[in-house]
């Protein structure tokens, strides 16, 4: 995790607030770093985990995370992480085979008219598990659910209304009921401002953006592309099309 | 296990002559091609593929003892010169190379039939493949191809998941102009089409495959001919590697002075950072190409 995020939210491991909704989002650059930050922080909480890793492998996020001081694999083991690889479960039902069962958290895939319900209904059963704590197994910290990234259900065809309505149900189970944090990330393509842009990832953003306790977004340099931009501080160096990190609570 | 999208330039010169060298130097590595295609056949892109050029490797052949006194003499000689490769196993000089990290060809000659057929090519044509009528949210020739590359991964042992005693080898998969109307796709017909979530539901089932198994892909797709903007977005994020090509040809650029040297420009819209927290980016953004006869510069 980044200390220097740390500071600048105020936050720590040890001491964080609970019951937020972190939308994360990002515009002609790549906030996906934001999420191995959160990652990490929430494991290093002691934090019960469920991550829906919906656009890179298991493999990716577990690299980065060792590099990050946190391994995703002994996490798994203890419990402690509950990991939903999206691009592994799509195939039962993208490419349906005779013995394979389809997974049902991803059912919008055969009919994107259906919903996120299923995918709600995972998150749900994954976060209300912390609360039976078997003989002799560790107990755990507030339920956190990470969403990498709500703009790929976008593109595999479900309604953005949908999405909201997912992301909403979700705040209301992990964080008012369950007293936990969400961390969701968003990427827009285009300009805001433009008339033949991106029409339901801007209504997703701004929804999300209507929920949530803080946005980070992440954002391209309005001069250029400059190859070697540091953060203030320097020891957070972002790297070129990341340098405008401004946070909106 | 990553994808590399190519947006294909207007006459789709560049972005096939791409997938050529991308398929060639698969041969030349000796790894397995799938090409999939729905306008010309695999075949007519097979067969096109360029030359490679030849390394200056002596190529030794055993001693055979029934030979005359004369030509041991100059099969020994031969071995004075290459005797260090005597133990090696004879090898065709054009594949001598291929523990190299990559290769030149030679565009205007096209690669020897011996050498193309030594490869082990799985071939999808699309008007060879009867397909169920696609649905608002599904086309089914993607779901076909899908299907098709999977059935290969898995037959040919390319599947991560796979026992790790088998030999493995990289499958190198080149899809040509998906998203073209030839795939049963609207995207290039319509602003409004009625399957605008098929390409990118497609390229994340391809993804699944990529990163589960030793395979890379190579997917151009005519952009220019895709109304929906925002779209391109999409399918840019859904690819690790996202390239575009514009061509000079046709173009008013083709005569302008400052791109006498260049055929046309290279965009590099997306680099990928798998297993890592960020992109290592190029050092300049403002990219030309030159296709020449035994390179490919981009400058």
């Amino acid at each position: 995790m980044f200390t220097e995020l740390n500071s600048i939210l105020n936050t720590s491991p040890d001491s964080f607030t609970r019951g937020e909704f972190i939308l994360v989002s990002d515009r002609h650059s790549d906030a996906s770093f934001l999420i191995h930050h959160f990652l990490s922080f929430y494991l290093r909480s002691r934090c019960k985990v469920c991550f829906l890793g919906l656009v890179q492998s298991f493999c990716h996020y577990s690299a980065v995370s060792q590099r990050l001081g946190v391994s995703l694999t002994q996490a798994k083991e203890k419990g402690q992480l509950v990991f939903f690889e999206g691009l592994k479960e799509s195939l039962s039902l993208l490419i349906p085979q005779e013995n394979n069962t389809e997974s049902e958290a991803v059912n919008f895939l055969r009919d994107p008219a259906v919903g996120l319900r299923s995918l709600y209904e995972f998150v749900r059963s994954s976060v209300n598990s912390s609360g039976s704590v078997e003989e002799g197994a560790e107990e755990w910290g507030p339920p956190v659910l990470l969403v990498d990234d709500l703009s790929v259900l976008l593109s595999l065809g479900v309604n953005f209304g949908d999405v909201l309505d997912f992301s909403h149900y979700c705040r209301s189970a992990v964080c008012s009921e369950l007293q936990g944090n969400m961390v969701m990330l968003v990427r827009c393509n285009g300009e805001e401002e433009e008339d033949d842009g991106d029409e339901e990832t801007e209504a997703l953003l701004k929804g999300l953006t209507h929920q949530c306790s803080l946005n980070l977004h992440v954002q391209g340099l309005p001069t250029g592309y400059c190859k070697d931009i540091h953060g203030k501080e320097a020891p957070m160096e972002l790297k070129p099309w990341l340098p405008g990190l401004s946070l909106k609570k | 296990m990553n994808c590399w999208t190519y947006e294909e330039d207007r006459y789709d010169s560049y972005s096939r002559m791409i997938l050529k060298y991308f398929l060639a130097e698969g041969v030349v590595c000796r790894h397995e091609l799938f090409v999939a295609t729905a306008q010309d056949t695999p075949d007519d892109i097979l067969q096109e593929l360029p030359a490679p050029i030849l390394d200056d490797v002596a190529v030794p052949k055993p001693v055979e003892h029934s030979r005359l006194t004369g030509e041991l003499q100059e099969s020994l000689d031969a071995m004075k010169i290459a005797w260090r490769y005597q133990n090696l196993p004879k090898v065709q000089s054009a594949l001598a190379s291929s523990s190299r990290f990559g290769h030149y060809y030679d565009v205007s000659k096209t690669m020897e039939v011996e050498i193309r057929q030594a490869t082990k090519c799985h071939l999808f044509y699309l008007p060879d493949h009867v397909t169920p009528p696609s649905t608002a949210h599904r086309v089914e020739s993607y779901s076909a191809l899908l299907r098709s590359l999977q059935e290969v991964i898995h037959r040919e042992g390319f599947d991560l998941a796979a026992p790790m005693s088998k030999s493995r080898n990289i499958l190198r998969v080149g899809l040509h102009s998906m998203g073209s109307v030839l795939w049963g796709d609207d995207l290039c017909c319509h602003d409004k089409p009625r399957h605008s979530h098929a390409l990118t539901t497609f390229l994340y089932g391809l993804r699944a495959l990529l990163r589960s198994s030793l395979s890379v892909a190579v997917v151009t797709i005519p952009s220019h001919l895709i109304q929906d903007r925002a779209l391109m977005g999409s399918i840019t994020r859904l690819c690790d590697n996202a390239i575009a090509l514009e061509s000079f040809k046709g173009s008013e650029r083709e005569t302008n002075p400052l791109y006498k040297d260049y055929h046309g420009l290279l965009y590099v819209r997306q680099v990928p950072h798998l297993n890592c927290l960020a992109s290592q980016l190029p050092d300049h953004k403002d990219l030309a190409f030159k296709l020449k006869r035994k390179q490919f510069s981009i400058e």
